[in-house]
């Protein structure tokens, strides 16, 4: 950081000459002093004000997040990394007030708010979340998927006993479906505007919501130019938590990374969200830009050998890449050292700690030991599949993991696949017979993450793997609470397989960096967006 | 004057088999790019159920010509469909793009040709001087230096060193609201609007981005000016004229120049055109919510509405656009006619 920026000069001298310098502030609008305003980059763009609409992207997901309630959010935990997370294991008040769970666990009754209104003014009643929940089961893609994970997926679940009691039946009880009512798919809208502008054909009011929250969070969108910016404004009557500190985000979308890392460096802008790994690095050795890097939670970059392909189907083959891969090399090029090891663990699984170190390390002799052993001792030629989409992280890996392979006889060339193909070829026909993966759950259990990318037939089990006993582990364990005395032996039971089948090597758990300048409060959630209510000016 | 009014709808008319021609064929190459947008769009967790609910919605369950007829027939109501990856009406986003696109790209034209033009003319004139060899080096320097890197570079010294260029955000600080839409060209809507504190911040947001396309955008214009000055230069009428004693401005100006014109123009309307398509880069670097990145992250997600719109766009542009040479050439030079 060079002392000519416009930061430094008003630390320098700002406090000193005080009222002098008012005068100047004003030709400084871009300060972080505008009067609780805080500016935000990303490289994202937003393609929706409407998380629940077909085509909505990820980035999209943080209007869920900052200008809806749900009935219930997650708690606040410190972070690994510094910094804050939201807290899986705590289940706080958003909208409802209190919550009961029948013992059959089979009902669940919500008691809202009684405060609690929309922005314009009106009352939120159990009707409106009726509405809402049956539209996110309704919608179909994503939202109604998720909502399915928590066993909600039909509107006759849902019922509005009274105007501020809301009550959900389920067919069977799950430890997934509180959890999954404060993911952002199940947000609150207020249905009497969205109602008043629906249509025949648009009964769910998708047009309209696409462009204009209705809701009861936190921010009201003030402005939203696609591909530009989006200008959130606080909402004074919030009651779904504390009051944020910042009365006006913009959230600006600026392409490159070269230019967002120029802009929070010079402090002209407060955050800099999802950085890559390579800034994050850097910008860590600078003074003056605190750099987050947050294990993403039940998420891992994998190796996945196709059991589809025949030398794959070699457990030996299989130890053999998995002792091969040089992890510390491809986690300091690929990942800049961001994020956490998963290699190296204890061979004996003594918890239920997810994601967890699996116990092969990088042995070449114990690689060509198993290459020896197994029905392939001469080697054989593989495709390595990745997508253009995510190179910033597959590429360097995959130049390491092509020439360790080619040690043990392993003959491998690197096929690149664009963005919108990489999804059909990888997950949806499953027919890469070598490639990389990066599957995160949203919901943190392991069980959870098994059930996605190990079950057969299920979209991240990109390997083709079938193995009867995971079948039933999953789907005994998946919906019975954490503290059932089965719980444990079966997940330990999962993790044995998974680490002596190998269907997916684990690389390392990647990261999600934030840069902030002259800003603080930041918190880590699941999803990976920007969750801007807890922000505040930094306290220096 | 009439007879040029019938001679350019005469050359409209001739435009609509040509834009017929890349309607079909921007829709079938579209249809051609690998990739699912249905499988894409479902998101993240979706099952084969959602994506075939998806694909149904986008109608791209129909058989291709059905899928062409109702293309066609929505275009001709107006409707150009609506973009997955921005979420808008195809339309809106072209309103909205292309105008910043095209003043991106008109600015650094207008500065590149102040530039570029009368370097090649005094580069011709004195071949071999100082003066030729600093177009060269120009020429060349502008040609070699990729113009990403030629932005982050401007950046890094303006911006980030020296602080006199304004954040690189985009056409607007974020202090500022944008001027009402009229053209959709801020300097010229803000200045409608007798704005000029906006007036000033857009400029101050072109400045940078412009210079680095003007940087890319002299070398073509520079080069074609020289070598026709110096053609023109050593022409017999040249000769002519020098030998009947007119004055070096006439022999100049009135008859080099004139006649080296049509060459640059022509290279003008190739450079215009390019430009505005292939600036993605400086768009990326300058957060310029401009056309071409919009073309490239639609194309990279198999955006069919998206893509399509903007190859009829750029189609539609490009018929404009050499309407207009023909008619410079016209007046340029009176022996060339319309026809």
């Amino acid at each position: 950081m060079t002392d000519t920026s416009r930061r430094n000069f008003l630390k320098l001298t700002g406090t000193t000459m005080g009222a002098a310098m008012l005068p100047f502030l004003k030709a400084m609008p871009a300060h972080a002093q505008t009067g609780g305003t805080i500016v935000v980059v990303s490289g994202q763009t937003i393609n929706s004000l409407d998380l629940h609409r077909t085509g909505t992207n990820r980035a999209s997901y943080q209007v869920a997040v900052n200008c809806y309630d749900r009935l219930v959010s997650f708690g606040t935990k410190d972070a690994p990394g510094g910094g804050l997370s939201y807290d899986y294991d705590t289940i706080v008040p958003e909208l409802a007030e209190s919550w009961t769970i029948s013992d059959d666990g089979l009902t669940m009754t919500f008691k809202i708010k009684s405060d609690a209104t929309f922005w314009d003014g009106r009352k939120v009643t159990a009707a409106d979340v009726k509405w809402s929940f049956d539209r996110a089961v309704s919608a179909g893609g994503f939202p109604t998927v998720q909502m399915k994970a928590g066993g909600l997926e039909r509107p006759d679940q849902f019922a509005a006993a009274d105007e501020e009691t809301f009550v959900i039946t389920l067919d069977r009880p799950s430890k997934l479906t509180l959890p999954d009512l404060a993911v952002p798919v199940p947000f609150i809208i207020n249905s009497e505007v969205a109602m008043a502008n629906a249509t025949d054909d648009d009964p769910w009011a998708m047009e309209y919501l696409h462009m204009t929250p209705a809701g009861s969070g936190a921010f009201k969108v003030a402005r939203w130019d696609q591909g530009q910016q989006l200008v959130y404004e606080r909402n004074d009557a919030w009651v779904g938590g504390p009051l944020p500190s910042f009365e006006r985000v913009i959230v600006r979308e600026v392409p490159s990374p070269a230019t967002r890392r120029a802009l929070i460096e010079r402090g002209d802008v407060q955050m800099s969200f999802n950085i890559p790994n390579k800034d994050a690095a850097e910008l860590d050795a600078m003074d003056g830009v605190d750099v987050y890097s947050t294990p993403i939670e039940n998420c891992i970059h994998c190796l996945c050998p196709n059991f589809n392909f025949e030398p794959f189907q070699d457990a030996n083959v299989r130890k053999a890449l998995a002792y091969a891969i040089p992890y510390e090399a491809i986690f300091q090029t690929a990942a800049y050292g961001r994020g956490a090891p998963m290699w190296g663990g204890e061979a004996e699984i003594t918890d239920t700690a997810w994601p967890r170190k699996s116990p092969y390390m990088t042995d070449l002799a114990k690689a060509k030991e198993h290459m020896a052993a197994s029905g392939f001792a001469s080697g054989f030629e593989v495709p390595l599949s990745i997508s253009l989409g995510l190179a910033d992280w597959m590429e360097p890996t995959a130049l390491l993991l092509q020439e360790a392979f080619g040690e043990i006889g392993i003959n491998t060339q690197i096929e690149k696949i664009p963005g919108a193909n990489w999804r059909t070829a990888a997950l949806v026909e499953k027919r890469l017979p070598l490639h990389l993966e990066n599957f995160g759950g949203w919901l943190n259990t392991p069980d959870y993450y098994f059930f996605w990318a190990y079950k057969n037939g299920h979209l991240f089990n990109s390997s083709n793997y079938l193995n009867e006993e995971i079948e039933t582990l999953v789907d005994s364990t998946l919906h019975i609470p954490m503290d059932d005395p089965a719980y444990a032996p079966n997940i330990k039971r999962m993790f044995e397989i998974a680490f002596e089948d190998l269907p997916r090597i684990p690389l390392w758990q990647p990261a999600l960096n934030v840069a902030m300048n002259d800003a603080a409060g930041y918190e880590f959630w699941f999803h990976r967006q920007l969750d801007v209510r807890p922000l505040t000016t930094a306290t220096s | 004057m009439a007879a040029r009014s019938k001679m350019i709808l005469g050359r409209v008319a001739q435009a609509i088999p040509v834009v017929m021609g890349v309607v079909v064929i921007s829709f079938l190459l579209t249809r051609a790019l690998p990739g699912d947008p249905a499988a894409y769009f479902a998101g993240p967790a979706a099952d084969e159920a959602s994506i075939a609910e998806i694909r149904e919605t986008l109608g791209l369950d129909k058989p291709l010509v059905q899928q062409f007829f109702y293309y066609v027939g929505d275009l001709i109501r107006g409707d150009l469909g609506t973009s997955l990856t921005t979420g808008q009406t195809v339309l809106t986003d072209l309103g909205a793009r292309l105008p910043a696109s095209l003043e991106l790209t008109l600015a650094a034209l207008l500065l590149s040709c102040a530039i570029a033009i009368p370097l090649g003319v005094l580069a011709a004139t004195r071949p071999g001087t100082w003066v030729d060899h600093l177009c060269r080096v120009l020429v060349t320097a502008g040609v070699s230096m990729p113009t990403f890197f030629t932005g982050i570079l401007l950046i890094y010294i303006f911006y980030y060193l020296a602080g006199l260029a304004p954040s690189p955000l985009g056409r607007l600080d974020f202090i500022y609201l944008s001027p009402p839409h009229v053209t959709g060209f801020y300097l010229i809507d803000a200045a409608l609007a007798g704005d000029w504190e906006t007036w000033l911040g857009a400029l101050k947001q072109l400045v940078l981005p412009a210079t680095t396309l003007a940087l890319f955008t002299l070398a073509p214009i520079a080069r074609m000016t020289r070598a026709a000055m110096l053609s023109a230069l050593s022409s017999d009428f040249i000769r002519t004229a020098r030998a009947a004693g007119l004055s070096d401005g006439k022999v100049l100006f009135g008859y080099a120049f004139r006649n080296a014109l049509l060459p640059v123009v022509t290279t003008l309307g190739m450079v215009f055109s390019f430009t505005l398509g292939a600036n993605v880069l400086v768009e990326k670097v300058f957060a310029w919510p401009g056309i071409g990145s919009y073309a490239v992250e639609a194309l990279v997600v198999s955006d069919y509405a998206a893509v399509q719109g903007f190859v009829l766009a750029m189609a539609l542009l490009f018929v404009a656009l050499n309407l207009v040479i023909d008619i410079a050439y016209a007046l340029i030079d009176p022996r060339i006619g319309l026809n």
